[in-house]
């Protein structure tokens, strides 16, 4: 099988637009949460978000004219626009542009969603009640199914390779980019833009996930301190919105061409809970495979990990991941870092794991793990670095990001650094 | 130009994005303002909306250009 890399890097999070903004405020240690302003909050349990920072796209805010036309952004959900803005800013960064009609079958699209156009569900469902049938958009299917992120992204970039999505909730990112590597991997294609995209900031879910008893509700008036994970004091997790899509890329392409290299795609586990629709076993044994699988896949021992970009969402599964890790590392814990970057941008469901997976390249990138911002108290005593508040400067030749979702499905992805 | 017709024509501009001077009366959606079949779909929607007629699926099929929708609202509309 080829090897794979990654050689380019899209994101639009609650830190920005970009990755070299997000990084760069990651890395300061800011929080996106706020207090939601864009709809009404006053009945809803969990009144705060990270929500995107929007502008006219200078310093680092997102504009979406940049990416999509008006008219078409009128007939799609939002995940789809961020979609767009994260495959850009890779193929851009990749410097991939297929025009011939042999490089465009060559590559291809991996974008997955956890829940894709909720929005424009529920909007329609009350438009449907009040008005009738006649009034539902003929865009009303095509803007809200999830793979049409890729869709459109295929249409864009003229991407003719496979075209594919993947959906396993707060697990999708991570996926994507895991069989998106294994189609480079076994030569279905030699490029694929690959990652997750969510807009899941409105009433329904937010009344939706706060009935699972999933999100923080006790820091409405503080939203900067509510995602804790770790934190004895955490209270359920932040909802985030955003996208980050990777270009991965089989070596010998990429030499070819000259690209930049990020790092080299080593591991990919995928296991299953088999346990609840939303808990994790609480052995924390399907984290624990996934990571065992992924190692394997890689080639090297627990001893070799260096940092770890958990999933740690600030809920109580935090501790079940953790000692899931410590189970995984045993008596080399404390030589990793463990942080959980969720602490600044909160939960972005099926966009997690992309954004996650460009946070561990950027650590390999740069040699330093990004904090785990508000981790004041940690609940449990653990020899592993939990990297609080502020980032380290350390050595870091292999990342593993984890991602876990409801149903029971773990990812884990290995970043190597490159080298010849 | 009657209100019917400088209405029905900022509804075409708005929805399918083009400079209002090139939605003139022999303009095909299609053909001239980069619609497809969807938008098309979406545009009969749009007029039965703005002036509160019902455009069956038959008459819908006819209207093909700017002067099209303005000629049967111009019949059909209150």
């Amino acid at each position: 099988m080829r090897r794979v890399v990654v050689t380019g890097l899209g994101m639009v999070t609650p830190l920005g637009c970009g990755v070299d903004v997000t990084w760069k405020r990651l890395l300061d240690g800011q929080s996106g949460a706020r207090r939601v302003e864009t709809f009404d909050v006053s009945d809803l349990p969990a009144k705060i978000a990270c929500q995107i920072p929007r502008g006219d796209g200078s310093e680092g805010t997102y504009n979406p004219d940049q990416w999509m036309e008006p008219k078409e952004q009128r007939k799609v959900d939002e995940f789809i626009v961020y979609a767009m803005a994260a495959a850009r800013q890779a193929l851009d960064d990749a410097d991939w542009h297929p025009t011939s009609y042999e490089d465009q079958c060559a590559s291809g699209v991996l974008i997955g969603s956890g829940i894709g156009g909720l929005n424009g569900i529920a909007e329609t469902s009350l438009l449907l009640q009040e008005r009738g049938p006649r009034r539902v958009s003929p865009f009303f299917i095509p803007g809200r199914l999830i793979n049409l992120a890729g869709g459109y992204v295929s249409i864009e970039h003229g991407l003719k390779g496979p075209n594919h999505a993947v959906v396993t909730a707060c697990s999708t990112g991570a996926h994507a980019i895991g069989d998106a590597a294994r189609l480079v991997a076994f030569g279905d294609a030699d490029v694929m833009v690959a990652g997750g995209t969510e807009s899941p900031i409105n009433r329904l879910a937010l009344a939706g996930f706060a009935a699972c008893r999933a999100l923080s509700t006790g820091y409405n008036d503080t939203p900067e301190r509510a995602s804790r994970p770790y934190d004895k004091d955490r209270d359920g997790f932040v909802m985030g919105e955003g996208a980050g899509v990777v270009v991965v890329e089989a070596l010998e392409h990429a030499l070819a061409r000259g690209a930049k290299i990020y790092g080299e795609i080593v591991g990919y586990g995928l296991t299953g809970d088999a346990y609840h629709i939303t808990a994790p076993s609480e052995d924390g044994d399907g984290a624990f495979r996934c990571m065992t699988a992924a190692l394997k896949r890689a080639g090297i021992t627990a001893a070799e990990v260096d940092y770890i970009n958990a999933h740690g969402t600030s809920t109580m599964a935090d501790e079940i991941e953790l000692g899931a890790v410590q189970r995984l590392l045993g008596n080399n814990a404390a030589r990793a870092s463990m942080s959980s970057t969720k602490s600044a941008i909160g939960h972005l469901l099926g966009a997690a794991g992309a954004v996650e997976a460009i946070f561990s390249l950027l650590a390999i990138r740069d040699q330093i793990a990004p904090p785990t911002i508000n981790l004041d108290n940690p609940s449990v005593e653990t020899p592993i670095d939990l990297v609080p508040h502020a980032p380290r400067k350390r050595e870091i030749e292999y990342a593993l990001s984890n991602s876990f979702g409801f149903g029971g499905t773990n990812a884990s992805l290995v970043f190597k650094r490159y080298a010849n | 130009m009657s209100d019917i017709a400088e209405r029905v024509k900022k509804i075409v501009a708005e929805h399918l994005g083009v400079e209002p001077e090139k939605v003139t009366d022999n303009a095909s959606f299609i053909d001239d303002l980069g619609a497809d079949s969807l938008d098309t779909v979406e545009l009969v929607m749009a007029f039965e909306e703005a002036f509160n007629v019902e455009i069956p699926d038959d008459a819908a099929e006819t209207i093909l250009t700017v002067g099209d929708a303005i000629k049967f609202l111009e019949k059909n509309a209150a």
